[in-house]
């Protein structure tokens, strides 16, 4: 065997070997992913820049230690497909037949040219089944009702007492301290400007009808919209998960009617009292303030409030979180009957749920504004 | 590269939860190249000690040593170099649930971050052929495949690395016999064709005779057995006697004999 010295050689992989007209590459060492490591990517074009070459005696024999990564990554040097001359031992040889053998990866079957108008396509007809999802619950909250109302021994008394502590008592803190912090700033902002004009005591017809039609049941419903819709989604998304639901039906207990329906009712009940737990400490918040701003006395401030807001205000607010009260449950439930069992669709559709939920309030509050809009609206004198 | 005999090295382990005593001094070695497997009724602290041995948990007192490096007192890198090395089955899978089966495959090859995508995909249908799975599938989510698809692709990932060390952990649970018993053919086979040395936890007595060698018997906080098949039943004790000797275990056993 003559070994040319002009020959570029790397001893730590391989060899190359000229003998008369044929030259060899003599592998050596060990082809792991683990001693290959950082080596491997140029490691690797050179033995394809080798395999190029035609009449190319490949020896493998000399290799210590071989895996599936040093393996494929030989074969694909060669292109995908055995040289002409290779000398092998038994067990690479099962290895390269193994490689042979691998299927090939199919083509992916999502792309395509028309992907942006299937894609449209495809947001059009899910946002059609959200909307039939939703029509579809809401007729079996409906009759479900009406079933409770023939047989009220079955009404889930529990289930509803357990929602309307979980959402209303539990919620109690987080809106007390975001209905003050509201309360101070309105105050602070108007007040100021009503006291350029003179109009200093205007701020108790500002605060109450501000707050009491529109901010503390907006405030209430938002913030449960955000903390009691996504908790009702993640439940019954991972109860669906988990086949509790499948449980619960082959029992002979319609989950509707014990998990969905507590939940509207509850919310249902616990949204008017938040609203008005709200719009009572923002109240407070607003006449505290005002108090250091421009020294409104809280006497004044509550014999004047009755005047100020007529008492139908209170009515509509408590109505308005009614109807957000169920919404949000309803969407809540919705969400969370659609969560596939895997991780993701768990976040989007918690997510997906609070984001639809606040926009049904907001909607539903844009409603409300039109339709009385001629309602309790009267100047005070 | 390390020249030792043993994969897997645990010295005086003592492990607690809280008041609760798991583990009370526990030795256990486990030779390169053969297949361990680990039983114990059930909160004997099987799974304890196989999350131990990946690093996972950490034990109240003594060393493990895996593969030359101890699991708790080396550098960053080490464990990192470890974690290539081995290669993990988890009970129930654990697939990554927002990835499709390829991906999932590929992942820890991704993770090397010096394989070009070409490489990385012939690893990854290699890895799926392998395993028993058809091409077709490699798009699927994990949440479309059956209990047995799910296995069978969760094992391609652990293999994804070629490691040296590979653990079980109830490969067989939650399948039906046939397909077990396939996967303990496939099990068989890899580990003919790669030099891999396994760790199995395993309350299938199927399984424990078709492909261990040795058998560690973890019960009352500490090792009460270890040792061939034979050796062990041979040991007196109320769990050896009800796990291999009941009517199952005969059974099994009867199988074990006749090969």
């Amino acid at each position: 065997m003559s070994f040319n010295p002009s020959t570029r050689t790397d001893d730590t992989w391989y060899r190359l070997v000229v003998q008369g007209e044929c030259t060899c590459v003599q592998l050596a060492g060990s082809y792991t992913l683990m001693t290959l490591d950082r080596s491997l990517p140029g490691l690797a074009r050179e033995l394809t820049r080798l395999a190029a070459q035609s009449g190319v005696h490949w020896d493998l024999t000399g290799i210590q230690q071989m895996d599936y990564a040093g393996a494929a990554m030989l074969w694909q040097a060669w292109g995908g497909q055995r040289p002409a001359y290779l000398s092998l031992r038994p067990e690479q040889e099962k290895m390269f037949m193994r490689l042979e053998k691998a299927a090939p990866l199919p083509a992916s079957p999502h792309s395509s040219a028309f992907l942006p108008i299937t894609m449209l396509g495809r947001r059009l007809f899910l946002f059609l089944s959200h909307v039939a999802g939703i029509i579809a619950l809401s007729g079996q909250v409906a009759l479900d009702m009406l079933y409770l109302i023939a047989h009220p021994g079955k009404i889930p008394m529990r289930e509803i007492s357990a929602n309307l502590f979980r959402t209303g008592a539990q919620a109690l803190g987080i809106t007390a301290i975001v209905g003050f912090l509201i309360g101070i700033v309105l105050s602070y902002l108007s007040s100021e400007q009503l006291h350029m004009f003179g109009a200093d005591i205007f701020i108790v017809n500002i605060l109450g009808m501000s707050i009491i039609r529109e901010l503390g049941p907006m405030l209430a419903a938002i913030l449960v919209a955000g903390r009691s819709g996504s908790s009702m989604t993640a439940q019954l998304g991972v109860m669906r998960v988990t086949e509790e639901l499948d449980a619960l039906t082959v029992m002979g207990i319609p989950y509707s009617l014990r998990l969905i329906l507590p939940k509207i009712i509850g919310l249902g009940i616990a949204l008017p009292l938040i609203v008005v737990w709200t719009s009572a400490i923002a109240l407070l918040g607003g006449i505290m303030a005002a108090d250091l701003q421009i020294g409104l006395s809280f006497h004044y401030a509550l014999t004047r409030l009755p005047d100020a807001v007529p008492v139908v205000n209170l009515w509509l607010a408590l109505g308005k979180g009614l109807v957000c009260g169920m919404t949000i449950a309803l969407i809540a439930c919705h969400f969370g009957l659609r969560i596939k069992p895997n991780t993701e669709s768990l976040g989007e559709g918690t997510t997906n749920s609070v984001v639809v939920s606040i926009t049904a309030v907001i909607i539903i509050d844009a409603i409300f504004a039109v339709v009385f809009s001629n309602v309790g609206l009267r100047i005070a004198g | 590269m390390i020249h030792t005999d043993w994969a897997i090295e645990i010295c005086g382990l003592h492990t607690r939860f809280g008041q609760h005593v798991v583990h009370e001094d526990i030795d256990l070695a486990v030779l390169r190249g053969e297949v361990l497997a680990l039983v114990g009724g059930s909160g004997s602290g099987k799974t304890t000690l196989l999350r131990q041995m990946l690093g996972l948990e950490a034990p109240a007192q003594g060393s493990v040593r895996v593969l030359g490096a101890s699991r708790y007192d080396c550098s960053h890198e080490a464990q990192k170099q470890l974690r290539v090395r081995l290669g993990v089955l988890f009970q129930r899978g654990a697939l990554f649930s927002a990835l499709n089966v390829y991906d999932n495959i590929a992942l820890p090859l991704r993770e090397l971050r010096n394989l070009r995508e070409s490489l990385i995909r012939d690893l990854v249908m290699l890895k799926l052929d392998m395993v028993g799975v058809e091409a077709q599938h490699a798009y699927k989510m994990p949440a479309e495949l059956s209990g047995g698809m799910i296995k069978r692709v969760a094992l391609a990932r652990a293999l994804a690395l070629d490691p040296e060390l590979l653990f079980l952990d109830e490969p067989t649970a939650g399948l039906d016999p046939a397909l077990s018993e396939s996967f303990v053919d496939l099990i068989q086979t890899l580990r003919k064709e790669l030099t891999l040395t396994i760790v199995m936890v395993t309350h299938d007595l199927d399984t424990l005779v078709a492909i261990s060698d040795r058998v560690a018997v973890l019960a009352e906080r500490r090792i009460i057995a270890l040792g061939s098949i034979p050796a062990v039943i041979a040991v007196e004790h109320p769990f050896i006697e009800s796990f291999f000797l009941g009517a199952r275990g005969r059974n099994a056993l009867r199988m074990f004999q006749k090969n």
